[in-house]
């Protein structure tokens, strides 16, 4: 069982022993990056039979489901597997201390520094146990608009037992556009995501391996 | 001479036609591939989720998990929000599986609301005898499984109280409508008993014109719109589940909102 110590120094290979991501967050990012893969293709499929911009739809290729029907049965057995494992992952994260560690402060102008070193590829990647200032803003950006998408997602499944909810999403229609919103925030941030994964090899090793 | 592997007993084509027919013909390959892309990607490791109808299954054990997890969000007493008059959607979209000159057409001389299953009075009704029945008016949404959603008007009687006026047994689980056309759905007796599960024979206090419904619609504000079956011409108070045109093809049953 490694335990998830941050050291003063931020140089992990004095530490060899102590993981950049504890078991638990390697696991539940694996389960999340099935549970949102299955989530949005499926949900571009649903999103098809009703499309809330007329001059989008989404190619048959690229979403899961094949028609509405089947599309539903994978969003509404993906939805579980998403929102346990999220409860599971930001329960943790939270009574852990890692979220406060790692993504707190966020100050502004370090993001827009950080954001200006990242833009001209000046920004240090050498520590996979610090999170630069952007890093910090997008991880806890894309964790509220997850929360965000689940609760919309609510609204739209259930606009009359959760009909407060749904009141506080602006109602039934507009929660549809919230979560249509939170949906493509998620997929940019999987493109930054996974683009700066590759760039950097040794951080997908630590999300895998957990050096 | 050559022989190919067999379970005994089993006939695999037979099988995998059975489970295809779960699907609506132009989708049932598709599907199936959508299944296996997934399998490609290692989910479910261990299960032959190649196997189009492996995955099938799964899903639908998951969906009937979620009628189950839905009945118990389900509350008996909780309404769907009405609205003014002023958010009617207009014109109020026509909806079904085929075009609106296809819709039946009810003659409303000879209808009769057949009556059958767990109930003392079985007699049938004419038109005339439902409408004398006490009216009851509401303003919801429509929300259609698609996504869409559109505000509607609709007056009729209460079916709880057309349940225990016919003797119902309400410690049945089910309610099952037939429809003109073939359409059917069966429905959960909570749902039935909720207080705005409505017969309607009206849409914005007119008779239902024949693209609503007429002459009879089951409005249920707490469903899926596919749930509220339209050009009604028989009930059954039953124990059984009888499924329904979509719920077979692949919607989830309960489809509660």
């Amino acid at each position: 069982m490694t335990v998830d110590i941050i050291p003063n120094r931020p140089d992990v290979a004095i530490h060899p022993d102590v993981a950049i991501h504890p078991r638990w967050v390697r696991v539940c990012h694996w389960i999340n990056a099935i549970a949102i893969f299955v989530m949005i293709g499926s949900g571009w499929q649903v999103y098809n039979a009703s499309p809330l911009f007329h001059s989008l739809q989404f190619s048959k290729h690229i979403a899961l489901g094949e028609w509405l029907g089947g599309a539903l049965l994978w969003h509404f057995a993906a939805m579980w597997v998403l929102v346990i494992n999220g409860i599971v992952y930001v329960t943790l994260g939270i009574v852990s201390g890692r979220f406060r560690r790692k993504l707190l402060p966020i100050y502004p102008s370090e993001v827009v520094a950080d954001a200006k070193a990242a833009l001209t590829l000046r920004l240090s990647h050498d520590d996979l146990m610090h999170y630069n200032a952007v890093q910090k803003l997008l991880y806890a950006g894309v964790m509220v608009t997850g929360i965000l998408i689940v609760l919309s997602g609510l609204s739209i499944w259930k606009p009359v037992q959760f009909q407060e909810l749904a009141t506080l999403f602006g109602g039934y229609d507009f929660a549809r556009y919230v979560h249509f919103v939170c949906m493509l925030a998620i997929v940019g941030f999987l493109i930054v995501h996974v683009a700066l994964a590759l760039v950097v090899p040794k951080s997908l090793r630590a999300i895998i391996g957990g050096r | 001479m050559r022989q190919r592997k067999i379970i005994p007993g089993v006939d695999a084509k037979l099988l995998i036609k059975d489970a295809a027919k779960l699907m609506p013909d132009r989708t049932r390959r598709g599907f199936l591939r959508g299944a296996a892309s997934l399998g490609a990607l290692a989910f479910l490791t261990g299960c032959d989720i190649i196997d189009g109808d492996t995955a099938e299954g799964v899903l639908r054990k998951i969906s009937a998990f979620n009628d189950g997890a839905q009945a118990v969000l389900f509350s008996r007493t909780k309404l769907a929000p009405e609205f003014p008059e002023s958010a009617l959607t207009r014109p109020f979209p026509f909806n079904a599986y085929y075009e609106e000159d296809e819709a039946p057409e009810v003659d409303a001389n000879d209808y009769l609301f057949e009556v059958t299953g767990l109930v003392d009075n079985k007699k049938s009704w004419t038109l005339d005898e439902l409408h004398a029945l006490p009216e009851v008016s509401q303003i919801t949404r429509h929300v259609c499984v698609e996504g869409w959603s559109a505000i509607g008007s609709w007056q009729g009687a209460s079916l709880a109280d057309f349940l225990k006026r016919i003797g119902a047994d309400t410690s049945a689980k089910y309610v099952w409508f037939k429809c003109a056309e073939g359409y059917s759905n069966t429905i959960d007796m909570p749902t039935a008993l909720h207080p705005q599960t409505q017969m309607s024979f009206k849409f914005d206090h007119k008779v239902l014109p024949r693209a609503y419904g007429f002459p009879m619609k089951i409005r249920i504000p707490t469903k899926l719109g596919f749930k509220n079956p339209k050009y009604v011409v028989a009930m059954e108070v039953t124990n059984t589940d009888k499924g329904g045109y979509w719920e077979d093809q692949g919607y989830n049953w309960f489809s509660g909102l």
